[in-house]
């Protein structure tokens, strides 16, 4: 092999390495929702792959007002102004969702929040098929261009504007949100509800509202995870939510569902497997990859890679 | 569960309970000023909800404009309507929990119940053979009434078709609503039948037995089941170790995977373009015959179009496939087998503490509601006469698991009424082509269904959680020697 080539391979690898990161930053934004929702009333929220669906196309429809208002000269502001804004529509779906769907029936029977939450994915894809058409949406591209990273004098690989702005705004909202979890008086809440609810409750902490709370903040991570989603992709659908959902679920249980750390981990994995399997194997079977890794994870260590072990008692 | 928040987010007064025990309920339930101010609050509170909620993703439409980039339309009208529609309907639920309230001060509840529950039990009894009396002598019924022109939509698009969500159903109840376990992947094992039926007819029996090839659809009816069961064992052998929701997302994730299969090995099913699978046959008589084989009608005289036929003949095996389904699950279910997946359902732990072997409980589960779908699919497959991915999508999972809850999850009586309901009702609203005069012309009514089909499973989780029609109690239990006899009698009728 020939240094050139030797270099050839390196950049592609490394191009597709930021690719998969890039990807990975989304599930595993999507992947903190299900943990914590999971970790705090042990359900898989099912319908959280379609709030994600949703707030793209809040995002989308923001983008376009705001950018009408204020001019498409300063992107940066409008993004930035876009993604707080869908952050907190996105949250109040995501808080006003548990309350309808989801709070009456816990003490119901094993199956029926899930199944309830099966309902409330089908009720709002379909939903925003009714309300904006089944028509694929599309932007025009938000922001162009990109760093081009020498490997060596004459191979480079490109970090688009994009890319390092999905990376930057993932690892700054993570920052802010493990702050949220670890240090403040609503994470220590979160975590004792995480044990124990009843012990949490008769403590006097506001078990009901420390869940919204819980739904509220995957629901604007999920919100940063659509809005990013869009400035990648630039087109949305309808149906969006669906195979993004179960990945990031995928990368959940792989990180080991209730860890937080575990989802981000997870997530990138996820998303760098699919993206070096789309490049070096074959494009065609990308999406059977993630779910491979899901069953495999399942069947050789359950508890993913940072999940604790859980134990039933009885 | 936890002490009550008495409604401290907007949301929480959304759908108008005012049950949360620090609530100030009124002590005198008659107090009318006191609920109307309720309702009115209610009222204010969800409209404002629903305003905030249609902000932006209802109340601007992004669609292409002149240039083909996307513009705004705003849709006020629309957002107030819904906010409107939604204040109406959580005031109306206030007054009418009041209203409850007082005729429940007014009038103590009686002890009627009794004659209620043996009328119940009777209706429970009939009813079954009823159905099935009516079912054999429906598609004789329609052609009397709309004549042999009229059959095929009736017999066809509604009773083959209601027929196959019957079957699917029957199958998947024997997971979901007899073993417990949520499969999210159930129409993936249709397709597994659909496909092996299709290509062992193609591929296979031209060249093993050509004189059998007329006999397809019965030969490889056996076939599709046994394949379709070893991917319901293949599926169950990584979720063995799975509890309820973990188990369903890996079916659901393996459901894709097939689905995924199914698109991209081209060499074998054609991906999207998907196959032509052969048609039925009566027992090798083709209905209609393209290389000059006698057909169907020539053997018996009959001046009638193959379609009509093929559409008689066609219910006729759905329904007996369908009833053999509901035979083999009601004899299941007196088996130790039967037992011992009701007793998986009712507790886990327990089951396993009693020395039952789980992993052969949910594999031989999974493998007979699978075997179902494999002929169910198989049957799907002749009937359409062509097989592609897009029928085996998540969507079509769905409403099979739809169909399951809303029938009670393990009445078979259930599900068929909810099937009844859900397919028919969907076909009905092709034919609801007056609504399109007045919400006008864009107006699809089928695009409501999915949606209806959504909100459907929420409302029912709430408000019925064991199913619309029937429930199911355990086919035996404890200290309960009544009701196991009374169960144990309504066996026979499902």
């Amino acid at each position: 092999m020939t240094s050139n080539q030797f270099a050839d391979g390196i950049t592609y690898l490394l191009q597709q390495v930021v690719n998969g990161i890039t990807l990975g930053s989304i599930y595993g934004l999507i992947a903190l929702g299900y943990t914590m929702v999971f970790g705090i009333i042990g359900m898989v929220n099912f319908a959280h792959g379609d709030v994600f669906m949703v707030s793209a196309f809040i995002a989308l429809i923001l983008y376009l007002l705001v950018s009408s208002l204020i001019g498409a000269s300063s992107t940066i502001v409008t993004i930035l102004l876009v993604l707080v804004m869908t952050m907190a529509l996105t949250a109040f779906w995501s808080i006003v969702i548990e309350r309808v769907a989801y709070r009456p029936l816990r003490g119901s029977f094993r199956l029926a929040p899930l199944i309830s939450a099966i309902g409330m994915s089908i009720f709002l894809m379909n939903f925003v098929q009714v309300v904006q058409g089944p028509n694929n949406k599309s932007l025009p591209p938000v922001l162009d261009g990109g760093l081009r990273v020498p490997v060596d004098a004459t191979h480079f690989f490109t970090i688009s504007y994009k890319q390092l702005l999905i990376i930057a705004v993932t690892s700054g909202l993570l920052a802010v949100f493990w702050w949220l979890v670890q240090k403040t008086s609503l994470g220590r809440a979160q975590r004792a509800c995480e044990q124990d609810r009843k012990m949490a409750a008769l403590l006097g902490i506001n078990v009901d509202r420390t869940i919204a709370i819980t739904f509220a903040i995957g629901g604007a991570l999920a919100a940063v995870a659509g809005c990013l989603y869009l400035v990648l992709y630039g087109v949305v659908n309808h149906h969006d939510g669906f195979v993004p959902g179960i990945k990031a679920f995928a990368a959940a249980v792989l990180g080991g569902i209730g860890s937080l750390p575990g989802a981000v981990l997870g997530g990138l994995i996820i998303g760098l497997v699919e993206t070096l399997w789309a490049a070096y194997v074959s494009s065609d079977y990308k999406d059977v990859v993630a779910f491979a890794v899901l069953a495999l994870t399942l069947v050789i260590k359950p508890t993913g890679l940072l999940g604790r072990p859980e134990v039933e008692k009885v | 569960m936890g002490p009550s928040t008495g409604g401290d987010t907007a949301a929480s007064r959304v759908n108008g309970d005012g049950t949360s025990p620090d609530d100030p309920a009124p002590v005198d339930a008659t107090n009318w000023p006191h609920v109307i101010r309720r309702a009115l609050i209610a009222a204010a509170l969800s409209a404002s909800v629903v305003v905030v909620l249609a902000f932006p993703i209802v109340s601007h439409l992004a669609k292409p404009g002149q240039s083909g980039a996307l513009a705004l339309e705003t849709r006020w009208g629309l957002v107030a309507g819904l906010a409107a529609a939604a204040a109406v309907f959580s005031a109306l639920s206030q007054l009418l929990s009041g209203h409850r309230r007082a005729v429940a001060v007014r009038t103590p509840t009686t002890a009627a119940s009794s004659d209620v529950s043996t009328f119940r039990e009777t209706i429970g009894k009939v009813a079954p053979w009823i159905g099935l009396v009516a079912l054999l002598l429906y598609p004789p019924f329609v052609v009397a009434t709309t004549g042999w022109a009229g059959a095929i939509k009736w017999v066809d698009n509604f009773g083959v078709q209601i027929l196959i969500y019957v079957m699917l159903a029957w199958g998947l109840n024997i997971v979901v609503g007899l073993a417990g376990l949520l499969d999210l992947g159930f129409i993936a094992f249709a397709a597994v039948g659909a496909y092996s039926y299709t290509l062992i007819s193609i591929h296979v029996l031209p060249s093993v037995a050509p004189g059998l090839v007329p006999f397809a659809f019965w030969i490889c009816l056996p076939f599709a089941a046994v394949l379709a069961s070893f991917a319901g064992i293949l599926l169950a052998f990584p979720v063995l170790r799975l509890r309820g929701d973990y188990l369903a997302i890996v079916t659901l994730a393996f459901g894709e995977m097939i689905r995924l299969v199914l698109v991209n090995w081209n060499s074998l099913t054609n991906g999207y373009a998907g196959l032509n699978a052969p048609r039925i046959t009566f027992f090798g008589l083709p209905f209609a015959s393209r290389t000059g084989e006698t057909t169907f009608a020539e053997v018996f005289g009959l001046d009638l179009s193959p379609t009509v036929l093929r559409a008689i003949f066609l219910y006729y095996v759905i329904l007996a496939l369908a009833l053999f389904t509901a035979w083999v699950t009601i004899r299941l279910r007196r088996m130790p087998i039967g037992r011992a997946w009701e007793a998986l359902r009712e507790d886990e732990i327990a089951c396993r503490a009693l020395g039952l072997n789980t992993v052969t409980i949910k594999l031989s589960a999974f493998a007979i509601g699978a075997a179902f779908a494999g002929m169910a699919g198989a049957f799907f497959a002749t009937r359409q006469g062509f097989i592609n991915p897009k029928s085996f999508e998540f969507m079509e999972s769905a409403t099979v698991l739809a169909i399951v809850v809303l029938g009670g999850m393990g009445s078979l009586t259930g599900c068929a009424i909810a099937a009844m309901v859900m397919i028919g009702g969907t076909e009905l609203l092709r034919e609801l082509d007056w609504l399109k005069l007045i919400f006008g012309r864009d107006f699809d009514p089928t695009q409501y269904r999915m949606l209806l089909l959504g909100l459907a499973l929420v409302v029912l989780m709430i408000w019925r959680p064991r199913g619309l029609v029937t429930s199911r109690d355990p086919s035996i239990a404890l200290k309960r020697r009544k009701a196991v006899s009374a169960t144990l009698v309504k066996e026979g009728a499902g």
